[in-house]
Parts: structure tokens; C-alpha cells; sequence
């Protein structure tokens, strides 16, 4: 029977994996317009501000919240109104849910208890965020034929045929990587990931399954309705596909439903390819181990880090002395005292830790925890990244060019993957 | 607490169903399916089925329904076209017996049965345990199901193809 204390750490991780997800779509937004200013080199958003602090365009997003917030919410009287209310909040729940196989760390034990660091360790884990993508295409389909509009349903429509098509090859990508790592559970699977190849090359999916990684991550894009397959809302020929009768926040649902399922796409892409929370060369067990030079290295890390970006903010502000004239001149200078100070508390706390040979037990899985953590946000927002920079590099495909590279092409190869697995693992003789 | 959780589930299940045939609307029809189908899953959740579970929601309320809908929404029925037969009360109060009888004989039979919780084994449902069973002692089943459904696509494609 389960006492109140396992409870409780149940909210807990359920609470950390929401926040995690939910705190990077600000971000992936800011990423998203910096991104594209970047790469079609222009500035980007840098007018909203706080008292002249701008960071760099973040604070825009504060102002994006409000006027979504503030906007009437439109109910346009051809529509059928509780399909047309209920479609938004369909598609953001089941992409939220869906964050609950997801592992971040390796299984935490302190006290005696041994908690995985996963809301659910469902069996088939993987095809657990299969069952619940597939449920999101109900939003689009609903929002699309809900709206009573032409546009919008031929955006639902196409939405629909997309993630069915895509779906088979999502999920032919994924046979070769139980056929390799014997288990559909997440975390085995990452823990599978840890050892090395051939003595030097992590056993990471991407090597071990190069066809398949290349099929997945294709096949994520256009499950996530990314740009080059945005073809659902693709505005040049169907204004904007199912939620053209949005407004305010039902339309920022959508919005944020969108960014939510590049990061699972991310976060599924890094634990099945690209080793989830494992830090190459360095198992679990090797961190606990040496967790006091882990500490020590991180902490140093941080400080040196800190000061250097500190550093580079007092050369910035200095330049930029006398150009605008206004409270903007000041943000360099706010940031610098900013890394100051998280420098000083890092040097604190490395001063205080650097006698210490060994730490306590709880200590030293604390370390490997945050370490295992901070590797696979890392690693998560990289893909995140790559969503964005995929978006403004290529051009969208056509609607017959992507049925046929789903079809005729994914589908075919995604078999030849399986098939030279099954030849090569029988070869090696491994299971 | 797992008293409470099968009742809501069962309700939402039963209620689905009934709802499936009760709405005017083909495609709010096809969503209380869904709504029944997911209801069911999570019951089988509730075995600790999670393979099945799962297949349940990735098969049936993921895939076959939105074929289903991608169907009625690209023949997108009006409300007129939808014929209104004339239901006489006769024919409530014939339907309303046999249900009650039904009901009435179900729990006749099904009275005394226990509950099936403590008799499932910790492993049924597991994605191992189905595998298995599917390649050793369902394997002739299985083989031949997937011969019919190679019979069904190349059928499709010789249906949908007029000229070849």
C-alpha cells in the first residue's frame, strides 16, 4: 500500500516534468523570433521593455502574454460552439500528457528508496507517446471542422492525412531500436545507451541505428506539423489551416501546443537516439564515485562561466556607452552585476566544498542527478534549436511531394532498416 | 480508490456507448465512441494491461477513428440530409423489455461472479507476454489474420485503382 510519501513524490516529478516542458516554451518563442532574425539577418524583436530592460528581446514575450490574455476570444456564430471551445484544450492535454514516460535521470536512491526519475515507468513506454500523439490529431480535426470554414477544414483534412501517413514510418523507426536495446521501456533503453562501442564511441542510438535516427527525426517533424511540413497551416494557400477562426488565448492554446510537441519530439529524439541523461564515458555509477570532483568541477565551471559572460556584458555596455541615449545603455551593466553575483556564490561555494574528499551518499546521487539532468536539457533544447533552425532554412514542401516522400520512400526504407538490423544483430549473435 | 476509479471509468464507457447511438450529429457520434473506446482502456490500465491498454488507444481511438472521421468529415452530412424515421412508442416499449429483460438476465448469470483483479497474473498484458503468445501458441491465428489483411490492402489497391 502506498504511504503519503510516495504521493507526494509522484506530484513531484509530474510537477517537474510540466514545469520543464512548460518553461521552455517561453524560451523555444524567444529562440524561435532571435532564431529567424539570425538567420534572415535582421534584429529581431528588441522594442518591449521594463523600465528600459529588454534582455535581448525576452521581455517581448511578457508582452505577447498579456495582449493574447487581454484579446476578446472570438466565437464566430457559423461555428458549432462546443466542438469549437473544446478543440484547443483537447490538443495541448494530450501533448502534455504524453511528457509522462519521459526520463530524465537515472533511478535516485536515497534512503533507502529507489525512485525513478519518470512520472510513469509504463512497459511499453514509447508506444505510450505513440497512443497519445495519436489522439492529438483530434484537436486539429475538430478545430478545423468545428470552424465551418473551408480553410479550416482543408487544413484539418490535411493535418489528418499527414499524421496518419507519418505515424507508420514514427513507429517502423522505432522497431530497430528495441530489436537493438531488447526492451521498449524508456530508461532501459537509456541505460542501454551508456556503455561504449568498440571502446571509444558511445552506444548511442544514432550509431547504433544511423537509418533509423535519420527516419525518426523526419518523421517527428512532421508529426510536430513543422515547417517543412507545415502544410496544415501553411498560410500561403490556406490562409492558416484549421485555426484561422481563432483568437486570444484559444489561439495562443494552439500556439503553445505547437511549441509543447517540439518539446517532446526533442525530448523523445534525445532519449532514443542521443542517450537521454547519459553523459558519455560517464555511467552513473562513475559520477557517484568521484562525485566530489563532479561537484568541484561544476561549481568551477559555473563561476569561470559566470564571470567570463560578465566579462563580455562590461565590454558590450562600454561599447554601446552614448549610442541610444536611454535606459538600454544600463542593461549591460544589470546583467554584469547580475554574473557577478552568481560568480561570487559560485566561488562561495567551491571555497567551501574544495576540503571535502568524499561527499555523503545522498550527496554524491544529488550530484550525478543534477549533472544527469542538466545533460539532458542540454541536449533537449539542442533539438529544440534544430526544430527552429530546419524551419527558416527550407522551403515547404508540396502536398503530393509529401505524401510521396512519406510513403514511397519512408515507409520502404523504414522496412530496410528492420531488415538489416534483424541481419546484423543475427550476425553478431548479440541477444 | 480503485472502486471509485473503475465506477467513473465504467460509467464513461457505458455512457460513450449509449451516446454513440443515441446523437443526432454523426461526428459527435464518433467522438462519444472515442470517449467509450478511451474509457475502456483505461479500465484495461486498471488490470495493469498496459500493452493492451496502450494498443487500445494507439489502434482503436487513434487510428480506426480518425479514419472514421476523416470519413464523415469529407462527406459532412447537413442536419437535413439526415433522415428523421418516425419512432412510434410501440417500438420504445418493445426496445425498453428486451433491454429490460437483458439486464435482468445478465445479473441473473452474472450475479455471483467475484471480481477478476486478484485472478489476473502480474505479468498478463505485458508487451512480453503478448508477444509471446502471439509467436507460439496464437502463431496459426496470428499468421492467418495477417494473410487477411494482406488480402483486405491488396484489394483496396485493386479497388481504388480503375485502370491497371
Amino acid at each position: 500500500m502506498p504511504g503519503w510519501l510516495d504521493y507526494v513524490i509522484i506530484g513531484a516529478k509530474a510537477a517537474f516534468i510540466w514545469a520543464f516542458a512548460l518553461s521552455l516554451l517561453p524560451v523555444l518563442i524567444w529562440f524561435e523570433r532571435k532564431g529567424a532574425a539570425f538567420i534572415q539577418d535582421r534584429a529581431g524583436p528588441n522594442r518591449a521593455a521594463i523600465y528600459g530592460v529588454r534582455l535581448a528581446g525576452i521581455v517581448h514575450n511578457i508582452s505577447d502574454v498579456v495582449k493574447l490574455l487581454m484579446k476578446e476570444m472570438m466565437i464566430p456564430p457559423h461555428v458549432n460552439r462546443i466542438y469549437f471551445m473544446i478543440a484547443p484544450v483537447l490538443g495541448f492535454t494530450f501533448i502534455l500528457s504524453a511528457f509522462a514516460v519521459i526520463p530524465w535521470a537515472d533511478r535516485f536512491l536515497v534512503g533507502g528508496r529507489d525512485i525513478s526519475m519518470q512520472v510513469a515507468d509504463l512497459n511499453a513506454g514509447i508506444l505510450f507517446i505513440l497512443a497519445i500523439t495519436s489522439l492529438n490529431v483530434y484537436g486539429i480535426v475538430l478545430a478545423g471542422w468545428s470552424s465551418n470554414n473551408k480553410f479550416a477544414l482543408m487544413g484539418g483534412l490535411r493535418s489528418t492525412a499527414q499524421m496518419i501517413s507519418y505515424e507508420v514510418p514514427l513507429g517502423m523507426a522505432l522497431v530497430g531500436i528495441f530489436m537493438v536495446f531488447g526492451s521498449a521501456q524508456l530508461n532501459e533503453i537509456v541505460r542501454g545507451q551508456g556503455d561504449l562501442l568498440f571502446g571509444f564511441l558511445p552506444r548511442w542510438g544514432v550509431f547504433v541505428q544511423p537509418l533509423g535516427a535519420i527516419l525518426f527525426i523526419v518523421a517527428a517533424f512532421a508529426e510536430s506539423n513543422r515547417n517543412p511540413f507545415d502544410l496544415p497551416e501553411g498560410e500561403s494557400e490556406i490562409v492558416a489551416g484549421y485555426h484561422v477562426e481563432y483568437s486570444g488565448m484559444r489561439f495562443a492554446l494552439f500556439y503553445m501546443g505547437e511549441y509543447a510537441a517540439i518539446v517532446l519530439s526533442s525530448a523523445m529524439i534525445t532519449t532514443l537516439f542521443f542517450g537521454g541523461w547519459q553523459i558519455p564515458y560517464f555511467p552513473t555509477e562513475k559520477i557517484v564515485a568521484h562525485s566530489a570532483t563532479w561537484l568541484k568541477v561544476m561549481l568551477a565551471g559555473g563561476a569561470i562561466g559566470s564571470f567570463v559572460f560578465a566579462a563580455v556584458m562590461l565590454a558590450w555596455s562600454k561599447r554601446i556607452r552614448g549610442r541610444f541615449g536611454d535606459r538600454r545603455e544600463g542593461e549591460g551593466m544589470f546583467l554584469f552585476t547580475l554574473n557577478i553575483v552568481a560568480g561570487a556564490a559560485f566561488t562561495f561555494f567551491l571555497v567551501k566544498v574544495l576540503g571535502l574528499a568524499a561527499l555523503p551518499e545522498w550527496g554524491a546521487r544529488t550530484v550525478a542527478l543534477v549533472a544527469q539532468i542538466s545533460t539532458f536539457a542540454v541536449k533537449t533544447l539542442f533539438w529544440c534549436w534544430v526544430f527552429i533552425w530546419v524551419r527558416w532554412s527550407l522551403p515547404r514542401f508540396r502536398y503530393d511531394q509529401l505524401m510521396r516522400l512519406g510513403w514511397k520512400s519512408m515507409i520502404p526504407l523504414s522496412f530496410l532498416n528492420i531488415a538489416i538490423t534483424a541481419v546484423v544483430l543475427l550476425l553478431l549473435d548479440r541477444r | 480508490m480503485d472502486a471509485i476509479l473503475f465506477y467513473i471509468l465504467a460509467f464513461f464507457a457505458v455512457l460513450g456507448g449509449l451516446l454513440m447511438v443515441g446523437l443526432k450529429n454523426p461526428l459527435s457520434g464518433a467522438f462519444a465512441l472515442i470517449l467509450s473506446l478511451c474509457s475502456l482502456a483505461g479500465l484495461f490500465a486498471m488490470l495493469h494491461a498496459e500493452f493492451v491498454f496502450i494498443l487500445q488507444i494507439l489502434v482503436y481511438a487513434g487510428a480506426i477513428m480518425v479514419l472514421i472521421i476523416f470519413t464523415i468529415m469529407l462527406l459532412n452530412l447537413k442536419k437535413e440530409e439526415i433522415e428523421e424515421a418516425p419512432v412510434g412508442w410501440m417500438r420504445l416499449l418493445l426496445t425498453a423489455t428486451v433491454c429490460a429483460a437483458a439486464a435482468f438476465g445478465a445479473i441473473q448469470i452474472f450475479g455471483d461472479v467475484q471480481p477478476v483483479t486478484s485472478q489476473v497474473p502480474p505479468e498478463f498484458g505485458n508487451m512480453e507476454t503478448v508477444g509471446r503468445s502471439m509467436l507460439s501458441s496464437f502463431v496459426y491465428p496470428f499468421e492467418v489474420i495477417s494473410l487477411i489483411l494482406l488480402v483486405a490492402i491488396v484489394g483496396v489497391v485493386l479497388l481504388a485503382k480503375k485502370v491497371i
